[in-house]
């Protein structure tokens, strides 16, 4: 029920009174939206604390074999594409159509870039199988066999079957002759715990980028038919609040996950 | 601000009965799509009504089965398996799909609004795409029950649903998890519009104690919803790719499940009653002719259920093996919780006493929730206690009070706002003596059901277990014979409710001479719910001095010209001086 079809304004809803209390009530509405999703996303928060809490060794190894600088470039990305909605807002508020649509499909860009380097991570991940369950357990079990008849003062040097240098030889070497639960032995299966996080919480942003990409396309379209005048531009706030949420989850995500192995990355790639 | 009322005449007169427009929502539009595609806040609660009712008789099949089942020591008709699958059934329809909707997605799409003079909900299309939500939802819990069944009880704990389970869990989680969705929807908008699109004069102060419960509810839906979401995310993750954070088998904490599951199931209890307590308190002030009493702690009881709640999960996992402190801590916030609720109770009962009490069907299925929601509520302090929980865990005595409460309090509140408000969805009434006789029956059965349920639970019987010893066996006659009179009370409504659409005399705006906006509009309403803008002048119940929320008269209330000696002194009848201490509150 649009307004158009209604009759006396051209953005003003049929059940409201006016524009402020339309205005209002959508922010506040995406505000409350914003509440929910901080909610989503506390629950594997408040999980990867305890767990955290109670496997640092393998958190910090499984950390340090994750990819840093596409993690850094990603990042770098999501804070500037924050900066580009917001310019797009001030563009749709003076009713300037050109630049709103620019800035719209600037920010677009940023957020595909994003998902492209994540696309990159995940396939190269897959590729090293860095992935909890069967894959994971073979991987590793194919290290530990291959240095077991090693002699052990020479694991550290030693050159696995086509150079290869991931997280199950690095993992194979650390645990290399100790005891399960002794001083300095990384649990494998707590390792995949953290790599259960890994996908889960970035696979979870990832919908949420996707969403909001879908959600920006249909501005730039919106935009494009003119359907966004100045009054209207609490639209384009109200995607850009969800955007620079999104965003800001990622702000967590990152630490948590790429630097909690910071003091090993040297070892690692 | 307070009036103190004394000798002016003691009310306006009446409105005149407003002439019923030839138009109102259920005819304006006609069509199988014009209700399907409708963004009429008032449609998509008929359309969830319709819904919800149809899930509460699965629900209820269900049920049935589980208690015929229970007849005899070794079970009657099913075998294990199947048993096992029957009350999961039971409880996730009855509670997903029926509790957890019910009076917000039905009244509070159909009343919001209304009560506080709004033409419709802030964001009427994602109403409707709710509505969708839900039905999507329902689709694939459904297709779980029927395509093997879901064994693992509504509570899904892993690892058993992550690892062993062979029934068809996956479709069914999944269901839950977009309902929930339709939860967080609903509950967002009702927020948005009661904060935003209230009509001049509806203050805070002033907004009828429902709109404070639906709002309570709301905070609740927002805050707690999405943390089960994620947490069914993590369960149906574990279960598909064989590997989680619940899985014990790599270092996984099963108990943080519960952590994350009762973080939103405990306060989605209070989802389920709250908005229950809202009817109650419409319907309580109306029929006793009274002001409510303490108008601000019921509203503000409201609210605090809905923050204390948030912090009272772990009472759910006293046995679970969590520490003595927390459990401590735990057992005495549960305690914490119970202490709104008697707000209410107290206020109610104040709010009886002296009033002008008839006993049309509403305000018998209210009286009916007060004794059932208290004994539900004061047996629920036993189970808060730590020392009588470790015995009680996990028995019958848990699901009799469980039963009090969501069944005794919440269903018989939802029928009271379905008696009540049934005039002015449909614009007919329905039938005096069978209603009244409804809610008599449904409460002698219920009390037969959940009773015996007590003892056993006190006498050891666990909780889902398909069999029990012989000397158990007269009490679970006894509750499947209760039980049968419930069902027999449940099916009176769907047929005299459905008679009145077709034969009840057509329902004036105001038939019960209540205060709130929504009875100052036709019956059925029309679309855009009012014509004019309603200015509201006074506090929601002055029944005392007889004025509506628009400041002006109310008809004669139903049966004044009974045997009611109280009615008869009413208030249009005897203008003389008032009482000095009656006050307007505003």
């Amino acid at each position: 029920m649009s307004a158009s079809t209604h009759g006396h304004h051209a953005v003003l809803k049929h059940h409201f009174d006016n524009l402020e209390q339309q205005h209002s009530a959508e922010r506040l509405g995406m505000w409350f939206f914003l509440v929910t999703e901080v909610l989503f996303f506390s629950g594997m928060f408040v999980a990867y604390t305890v767990y955290r809490h109670w496997f640092p060794a393998e958190f910090q190894f499984a950390s340090s074999h994750l990819i840093l600088w596409i993690a850094g470039v990603n990042t770098a990305l999501l804070i500037t594409s924050s900066l580009t909605i917001t310019l797009a807002i001030r563009s749709a508020q003076l009713g300037q159509r050109a630049a709103l649509i620019r800035w719209l499909l600037l920010t677009f860009a940023l957020g595909a870039g994003f998902m492209g380097f994540k696309a990159l991570e995940y396939a190269t991940d897959v590729h090293e199988k860095l992935v909890p369950g069967r894959m994971f357990q073979e991987e590793y079990a194919s290290a530990v066999a291959e240095l077991a008849p090693v002699d052990p003062a020479a694991a550290g040097t030693f050159q696995f079957k086509g150079g290869q240098q991931h997280w199950a030889q690095d993992l194979a070497r650390r645990n290399n002759h100790l005891v399960p639960g002794s001083d300095g032995y990384v649990s494998p299966e707590r390792v995949q715990i953290f790599l259960c996080f890994y996908w889960i919480m970035t696979g979870i942003h990832g919908i949420h980028i996707i969403a909001g990409l879908g959600c920006i396309l249909w501005l730039v379209q919106q935009a494009y038919a003119g359907k966004i005048p100045k009054e209207n531009y609490s639209t384009v706030e109200v995607v850009s609040l969800y955007w620079h949420l999104v965003d800001m989850i990622w702000l967590f995500l990152m630490p948590l996950l790429y630097l909690a192995g910071a003091g090993l990355h040297a070892s690692g790639h | 601000m307070s009036i103190v009322v004394a000798d002016t005449p003691r009310t306006a007169p009446p409105p005149p009965e407003p002439v019923a427009p030839a138009r109102n929502y259920l005819n304006e539009t006609s069509g199988f799509w014009s209700w399907l595609l409708t963004v009429d806040h008032k449609r998509i609660g008929i359309l969830y009504l319709v819904s919800i009712t149809l899930f509460f008789v699965v629900g209820g099949i269900a049920a049935g089965l589980v208690r015929t089942n229970l007849l005899t020591p070794n079970g009657a008709i099913l075998t294990e398996d199947q048993y096992n699958k029957a009350f999961t059934a039971h409880g996730v329809v009855m509670l997903f799909l029926f509790l957890i909707p019910s009076i917000p997605a039905v009244f509070g799409n159909f009343l919001v609004p209304i009560m506080i003079g709004a033409k419709d909900l802030a964001f009427p299309k994602l109403n409707l795409a709710s509505w969708y939500v839900f039905m999507i939802g329902a689709a694939f819990m459904v297709w779980g029950l029927l395509s093997g069944g879901i064994d693992t009880g509504w509570t899904l704990y892993p690892p058993y649903s992550s690892r062993y389970s062979h029934a068809s869990v996956t479709p069914g989680v999944f269901g839950v998890f977009i309902t929930g969705f339709s939860s967080i929807m609903t509950g967002l908008n009702i927020m948005v519009t009661v904060h935003k699109m209230r009509a001049p004069g509806m203050t805070w102060g002033r907004l009828p104690l429902f709109i404070w419960a639906m709002y309570a509810t709301s905070f609740i839906q927002l805050l707690g919803t999405p943390v089960v979401a994620i947490t069914l995310v993590l369960l149906m993750v574990e279960r598909v790719a064989g590997v989680g954070i619940f899985d014990p088998a790599i270092g996984g904490d099963p108990v943080l499940y519960q952590h994350l599951f009762w973080f939103y199931s405990h306060p989605a209890v209070y989802i389920m009653i709250v908005p229950g307590m809202g009817v109650v308190s419409e319907v309580l002030t109306c029929f006793s002719r009274k002001n409510i009493f303490g108008y601000k702690a019921v509203a503000w009881s409201s609210v605090g259920i809905a923050v204390v709640g948030f912090l009272v999960w772990a009472h759910h996992m006293f046995v679970a093996g969590i520490s003595y402190y927390s459990a401590l801590l735990f057992s005495f916030l549960t305690m914490l919780v119970a202490v709104p609720s008697a707000i209410k109770v107290f206020n109610w009962v104040a709010t009886l006493y002296r009033g002008s009490i008839t006993f049309q069907a509403p305000m018998m299925y209210t009286l009916a929730f007060l004794v059932l929601f208290t004994v539900g509520g004061v047996t629920g302090l036993f189970l808060a206690t730590m020392g009588t929980d470790i015995h009680l865990h996990d028995t019958y005595f848990v699901v009799a009070h469980f039963h009090f409460v969501m069944v005794g309090g919440m269903v018989l509140a939802y029928l009271a706002g379905i008696h009540f408000w049934w005039p002015k969805m449909t614009g007919r009434m329905y039938s005096d003596f069978w209603s009244r006789t409804s809610a008599t029956v449904i409460f002698v059965g219920f009390f037969l059901t959940f009773v015996p349920q007590f003892i056993l639970g006190y006498h050891g019987m666990p909780r889902r277990y398909p069999n029990y010893p012989e000397e158990f066996q007269v009490y679970n006659v006894l509750s499947t014979a209760g039980a049968s009179i419930l069902g027999v009370g449940y099916l009176m409504p769907a047929v005299y409710l459905t008679l009145s659409l077709f034969f009840g005399p057509k329902a004036q705006a105001n038939p019960w001479s209540a205060t709130g906006l929504e009875w100052q509009v036709p019956s059925p309403p029309t679309v855009f719910n009012f014509e004019y803008l309603p200015v509201t002048v006074c506090g929601p119940y002055e029944y005392a001095i007889g004025v509506d929320q628009l400041g002006r008269g109310l008809p004669e209330p139903p049966g004044s010209g009974d045997d009611n000696p109280a009615a008869k002194v009413g208030p249009t009848l005897l203008p003389g001086p008032l009482p000095k201490e009656t006050e307007v509150v505003g």
